[in-house]
């Protein structure tokens, strides 16, 4: 309708070829911008998370930064005997690690919930889901950004 | 100010005892992110909904911390066990302290 949001598509779209054009060819991890990883050792309470139980389900590709559909669940009997408490998600390439927290109970019967999230660029996410004994997993994914979710 | 009213959708409303029922919701917030800049070069201020809480009889079910980077009108859909009839009370919290309230009723039999 308006030509600026065509305008912009258009942009968007040649700098997201561009992005597509480059991220192929870096490596893929870079050092982390943010306080991604102090935010999972203080949630873990120091331990090592295991790399096991979570599944965290991100496009590879998202076209668009501003809205990621993202869907985290955990391996969970979820009884009042065994069920998952918390599930953080943090992003280490925005401008800030935090993306939600997730508190669970014995009656949520699965642990899993879904949101769209906000990534600035390339990067990776990672969950990480504390249970009701102590024990803490995770899981992370790398998300290719073309267009990033934090611009203005 | 005129409050939004958040959408929410129940796959089923009248379930078994035992059943998962899946819940959708979705409420209209221009999730500031407090990062992004006016025209005339100033930082817009962070306004985000920063808790999300459902409540079945009294009893927390579900809830959610969250921070800037959930997108602009925060979606969350979640899954929980039907063990009793009665009132899903949903709470969106927002950074200024109002909230944003909606009830739905479950029977469960």
């Amino acid at each position: 309708m308006s030509s600026e949001v065509s305008r912009r598509q258009a942009l968007g779209l040649g700098a997201g070829i561009l992005a597509i054009a480059v991220a192929g060819r870096a490596q893929p991890a870079q050092a982390a911008k943010n306080d991604a990883a102090e935010l999972i050792k203080a949630f873990a309470g120091g331990k090592e998370p295991a790399r096991s139980k979570v599944k965290l389900d991100l496009p590879e590709i998202a076209e668009n930064g501003n809205t990621v559909p993202m869907t985290v669940s955990v391996e969970s009997p979820m009884t009042p005997q065994s069920y998952v408490t918390d599930i953080m998600v943090v992003a280490d390439g925005n401008p800030r690690a935090g993306v939600v927290t997730f508190h669970f109970t014995p009656a949520s019967g699965v642990a899993e919930a879904n949101t769209r999230i906000r990534l600035a660029e390339t990067q990776n996410v990672i969950a990480v889901a504390r249970m009701n004994d102590g024990s803490v997993h995770m899981a992370s994914k790398e998300v290719k950004v073309t267009i990033g979710g934090c611009g203005g | 100010m005129s409050q939004p009213k958040p959408r929410i959708r129940l796959d089923k409303k009248e379930a078994k005892k035992g059943d998962l029922i899946e819940v959708k919701t979705l409420v209209s917030h221009v999730m500031e992110s407090g990062q992004r800049r006016d025209s005339a070069g100033n930082v817009i201020p962070r306004k985000i909904i920063n808790k999300f809480t459902v409540e079945l009889n009294g009893k927390p079910l579900f809830s959610a911390d969250i921070e800037p980077a959930v997108s602009a009108n925060p979606y969350f859909q979640f899954k929980f066990r039907a063990e009793e009839s009665g009132t899903l009370k949903f709470t969106w919290v927002d950074d200024d302290g109002s909230k944003i309230e909606a009830e739905e009723k479950i029977t469960v039999s």
